[in-house]
């Protein structure tokens, strides 16, 4: 009895290893397993043998009997496995073609320029205002200390609708606007187009500004030295340096052009920067007491400073571009770029 | 304005290079653009001594010399009448160029060798002598380079003087900021002259009739002058700042203005009828020729001076050809004057003279240096034409400038604007240094009285900016203003359109900037009627060009324009969007209405040609999606887009009006064929036009959550088949507005086919709807929904006619 359970516990083995189809598998477990299982058939066959071997024939039996189980399920579970793999293989695809994609739109570079700007500031506490583009000779230029037939006017080619009335030359009359309005303290930012009657690698006749004012008590020169630097490293990057030149602008006393060390040559001197290694960046300094005065504040109990910028040149600068006129131009294969 | 080194020095000790020269004037506020080495037109001349001289064996006018640079002898063929042994001469060597481009080479000259040529001024163009060789002074040394030795080397700066600092317009002037800068003395020239015997009186008169626009005329009368060319070291001085040499009449004139600021003028005294002058203002229409030939027709208010019968100047800009300095000269009347900055400004403009002059004077001149620089322009005119100055000055000025004087300073202010620690003695030592009297008063706050040529002084935070400028702007140390907290304005603004922009990014549309000047032929082109306001539009008085003369009054125009370039250039596909302010004229004196659109446009492929997609045309339809997600994203509700069909610029079958809250916010639809034509686009596009400001004031940030459904939705598809003018909108209106009476229940209506050709008659269209049921308070049974469903149904074929397709739940 026991060489005839070995016996078929081997064949069983014997028959399993060589199948590879479920249907295979299947028919094993019928021929032994099965209620005419040869194993069955074995098992009900112990009570033909001396009732001292049954016990340990009997563990034989069902030893054998759940081995063969096991066996066939692991191989059938193989087998399965195998076939889905099998048959999401033949799902495969080229991942490498391209997505399908609706593709996102770009800002205008000098939109971008422009936000990041107004961010930087707006984390300061800046408010961002805006003003008309159309605008009075009174807020361009007269309320800005700069008097009809004033030598100061050679600084702004004036686009002109009739006398009293221009196309802004720069953001600046907006801080008049606003002053005119609001009681100190005033922290504004205002960005905006920008007209003067020029065009040339360099110039547009339409071009974009930042005008930023902040007044309150005891603002000084120092501070406006401290906002622009923190303002220009945070564009141009922690390292970069920065030079303060006196200059002249009617609305503003001390005023100061901003230099930052050229992002082309790092100072060395380049065609950018004309050799000198500093580029002009922006216009600054302390509000005059005329500015005050026009819109009725003391100036002995506020102080302020103002500062402006074209927002082309520091796009120029950012991207490397060397024709302003490219913004203008709109062509998709510029604008894509950004 | 150009600044010679060499001419400063007259004035000033420079004992730093000429980069630092640049550098400290910019860092005054004194912006140096760019600083030139210039030198004379000639390389490897050098100084040498003639030792001795023989006779040419082959030619009587030619003589060999034998000529020493201290290192070695040359022999040199010469033909100069003037040769002379021992004498100092330029010798141009075997290598050398001058003037012209001429190299000099080995050479036998009539079988003479000749290893170099010895030079006259006129060849190496440094003199006007052309009669023989140039004879050098004895002292110098023999060997160096002629440049060297004659300092005939210049650096020349090229300043950008502000209009507030007219005192930097001179020689002087830039002296002086370099003096104060580096602690030295001005030198200013010294003027001794003499004056002949008779007296000025005798000979003539000045007469103001204006003196509100010439406050001060000086005048001195020079006779017996002889007119020739001006000395070399005064040509090269002009030359260097970029003025011509004329006579040494003239160019004593431009000298004394580029030396001390004050423009001059020198009229032929014989030319001036009744020998005196008048000062007027023109009359109007009066013709007058300036020394540039050119004539003009003078405006009233402008200034001119005159002799006892017709004008011989414009006051400050030009003189006049009838009175010109002339080769035959001999007595001159020499004018400085002060004159009225903006009369002048603004004769200068109406005329379109920019003269040298009229730049000084328009920006102010130091009003006490006048006399000043009529004596130095004496002195020197004496000097250089032999001419008798006459005895004594003309001396009007009737119009006296009152000078600043005592400007209140208080120690305290200046630290108190600049966020300095400065000392009251630094303080003083500044204005001191700047030519400025400083006292203090009874508070130990200083008075500072300002020379006179500071015109721009007036005021303490004029004496702080001094202060800040010399102490150096890098030397002010940087600080951060205190935190305290303004009024937030206007952000919200910003806000709402970054979130339009945002959307348009997302629905693929790039942003695109125009000019807000286009051309007047725009709202032809557009086909705008007559009556419509976006004709009124702003015109600009000088515009660049007739292509931008006038101010947009929309966007569209703009974006039609940007697609066709970019068409033309090879970019067919485009979902641009521009936002920018427009224009509507108001009337004269007015501001324009100015209003703050967005508009975009979509045109060619909806996709860009990928393995994806079927390749389609945009349509309508893209851009709707954009407008309707961006109305969306702003939280506007009520929105309906309006059928129309008279917007001029629009196909008149596919256009409407963007309605939010019951107003027109703007519009969209296809662009009209026969605007796309005259625009010159072959392709159809889409465009709508918004109005930004109207957006911003709807855009609401209030959002209060609505509790998710419990209970699920049921939900009936129909197809009606109805008149192809029955508008999806109005079904889905319709449909909503019966579903009402039924409680809650019917939640959505949505058109989710639209159908016409094969099977559908002519005419008609099948508009396949689904309606969706839900209640919050249990799952709906079927019953509840047929009964709704088959009344609302009923309703929509009632009022419409329509033809149920098929059903199915």
């Amino acid at each position: 009895m026991r060489e005839a359970l070995d016996e078929l516990q081997k064949k069983a083995e014997g028959e399993i290893a060589s199948a590879n189809k479920i249907e295979e598998f299947l028919a094993i477990r019928t021929r032994y397993l099965g209620r005419k299982g040869l194993l069955t058939d074995a098992l009900r066959r112990l009570k033909d043998v001396p009732p001292d071997e049954r016990p340990a024939l009997g563990k034989l039996s069902n030893d054998i009997k759940e081995s063969i189980a096991q066996r066939l399920d692991e191989a059938l579970k193989a087998i399965q496995s195998r076939e889905k793999y099998d048959a999401l293989h033949k799902e495969e695809i080229d991942v490498t073609l391209p997505g399908r994609t609706l593709r996102y739109g770009k800002l205008h570079p000098i939109t971008q320029v422009d936000n990041e700007i107004c961010t930087i500031f707006s984390s300061l506490g800046f408010s961002i205002v805006k003003g008309p583009e159309v605008e009075l000779d009174y807020y361009n230029f007269e309320a800005l200390n700069i008097p009809p037939d004033h030598p100061a006017r050679d600084m702004h080619d004036t686009f002109y609708v009739e006398d009293t009335i221009v196309l802004r030359t720069h953001t600046s009359p907006v801080q008049v606007r606003i002053m005119e309005k609001q009681r100190p303290p005033v922290r504004i930012l205002s960005p905006g187009k920008v007209y003067r009657p020029d065009s040339d690698i360099s110039h547009t006749p339409m071009f974009h500004q930042v005008e930023g004012l902040l007044v309150d008590k005891g603002v000084t020169f120092g501070d406006l030295k401290g906002v622009l630097t923190y303002f220009l490293q945070e564009i141009f990057g922690k390292d970069t340096k920065l030079r303060f030149r006196p200059s002249f602008f009617p609305f503003t006393e001390p005023s100061a052009e901003v230099d930052i060390q050229c992002v082309m040559c790092g100072g060395s001197g380049c065609r950018v920067c004309g050799q000198s290694g500093w580029i002009e960046i922006l216009g600054s300094g302390m509000v005059d007491p005329e500015v005050f005065k026009v819109v009725g504040y003391d100036a002995e109990e506020i102080s302020g400073f103002a500062f402006g910028l074209g927002v082309e040149r520091i796009a120029m600068l950012k991207y490397g571009i060397s024709d302003i006129r490219l913004f203008f131009e709109n062509d998709q294969r510029f604008l894509e770029q950004f | 304005m150009l600044v010679s080194l060499k001419w400063l020095r007259d004035y000033v000790d420079i004992d730093i290079s000429p980069g630092e020269v640049a550098e400290k004037l910019s860092m005054a506020g004194i912006e140096v653009e760019s600083v030139d080495e210039t030198g004379p037109d000639f390389t490897d001349v050098v100084v040498a001594r003639i030792l001795s001289i023989r006779p040419h064996p082959n030619a009587d006018k030619l003589s060999l010399c034998e000529v020493s640079t201290g290192d070695r002898t040359y022999p040199v063929v010469c033909g100069a009448p003037n040769v002379a042994e021992g004498i100092l001469v330029p010798f141009a060597r075997v290598g050398a160029t001058i003037p012209g481009g001429y190299s000099i080479k080995h050479s036998k000259i009539r079988g003479e060798l000749s290893e170099g040529m010895l030079c006259s001024e006129e060849e190496l163009e440094i003199g006007n002598d052309a009669s023989g060789i140039m004879v050098l002074p004895s002292d110098l040394n023999l060997g160096e380079d002629l440049s060297v030795a004659l300092d005939l080397r210049d650096v020349v700066l090229d300043v950008a003087i502000t209009p507030n600092r007219s005192d930097c317009l001179s020689m002087v002037g830039i002296a002086r900021e370099i003096a104060a800068m580096t602690g030295k003395r001005v030198r200013y020239p010294e003027i001794v002259f003499s004056e002949g015997t008779e007296d000025i009186r005798d000979i003539t008169s000045v007469d103001i009739i204006r003196p509100d626009l010439c406050p001060r005329y000086t005048a001195r009368v020079v006779k017996n002058i002889k007119i020739g060319f001006s000395p070399q070291w005064m040509k090269r001085r002009l030359e260097a700042v970029g003025l011509r040499a004329i006579n040494n009449i003239v160019d004593v004139t431009n000298f004394v203005m580029m030396e001390l600021g004050q423009p001059l003028h020198a009229f032929d005294f014989r030319f001036l009828e009744e020998g005196r002058i008048v000062v007027r203002g023109a009359r109007e229409g009066e013709e007058f020729v300036s020394l540039d030939e050119k004539e003009r027709v003078m405006r009233a208010d402008t200034l001119m001076i005159c002799d006892g019968v017709k004008p011989v100047a414009v006051a400050g800009i030009m003189g006049g050809l009838n009175s010109e300095v002339e080769e035959d000269t001999e007595t001159i009347l020499l004018e400085s004057a002060y004159f009225n900055p903006s009369s002048i400004r603004k004769s200068s403009r109406t005329l379109g003279m920019s003269t040298d002059a009229a730049f000084r004077f328009e920006r102010g001149i130091d009003p006490e240096g006048v006399t000043r620089a009529l004596d130095r322009a004496a002195q020197l005119i004496a000097d250089l034409s032999g001419g008798t100055v006459c005895k004594g000055y003309i001396d009007q000025y009737p119009n006296k400038l009152e000078a600043v004087r005592n400007v209140p300073l208080r120690v305290n202010r200046v630290n108190e604007i600049l966020g300095t620690e400065l000392g009251a003695t630094e303080m003083e030592g500044i204005l001191k240094a700047l030519e400025m009297d400083v006292t203090v008063d009874e508070k130990g706050n200083y008075l500072v009285t300002p020379p006179t040529f500071r015109i721009d002084i007036f005021r303490e935070i004029d004496l702080i900016e001094e202060i800040a400028r010399i102490r150096g702007y890098e030397n002010i140390p940087i600080s951060l203003p205190s935190l305290t907290v303004a009024e937030k304005i206007g952000d919200e603004k910003k806000t709402v359109a970054n979130k339009i922009m945002n959307v348009f990014n997302g629905y693929g549309y790039s942003e695109v900037i125009n000019y807000s000047f286009t051309t007047p032929e725009s709202v032809n082109m557009l086909e705008l009627s007559q009556g419509d306001e976006c004709r009124r539009m702003v015109r600009l008085r000088d515009p660049l060009s007739e292509d931008m003369s006038v101010m947009r009054t929309g966007l569209v125009y703009g974006l039609l324009e940007t697609a066709r370039k970019n068409i033309n250039v090879g970019n067919p596909d485009l979902k641009i969007f521009e936002r920018g302010n427009i224009f509507i004229d108001s009337g004269s004196g007015k501001l324009p209405r100015e209003r703050e659109k967005i508009a975009a446009l979509i045109t060619g492929a909806r996709y860009r040609k990928s393995w994806h997609f079927k390749e389609l045309n945009a349509d309508f339809f893209d851009l709707k999606g954009a407008v309707e997600g961006l109305l969306e994203a702003l939280k506007i509700a009520e929105v309906e887009f309006r059928t129309v069909n008279d917007i001029s610029f629009l196909h008149p079958g596919r256009s409407c009006l963007v309605v939010a809250n019951e107003k027109v916010v703007g519009s969209m639809g296809e662009v009209h064929p026969k605007v796309l034509e005259s625009v010159d686009i072959g392709e159809r596009a889409v465009v709508c036009e918004l109005d930004l400001s109207l957006l911003m004031e709807f855009f609401s940030d209030d959002i209060l959550y609505r509790e998710i459904p419990k209970f699920p939705s049921v939900s009936r598809d129909v197809a009606f088949v109805v008149d192809r003018a029955i508008k999806g909108h109005d079904m889905v209106k319709m449909a909503l507005e019966n579903g009402e009476g039924a409680g809650t229940m019917l939640e959505d209506v949505s058109i989710f086919d639209v159908y016409a050709g094969k099977g559908i008659p002519e005419g008609m269209k099948s508009l396949a709807i689904r309606f969706t049921y839900r209640s919050s308070g249990k799952t709906l049974t079927d019953d509840e929904v047929n009964k709704v469903q088959d009344r609302i149904v009923g309703e929509i074929v009632k009022t419409t006619g329509a033809k149920i397709r098929g059903a199915e739940g």
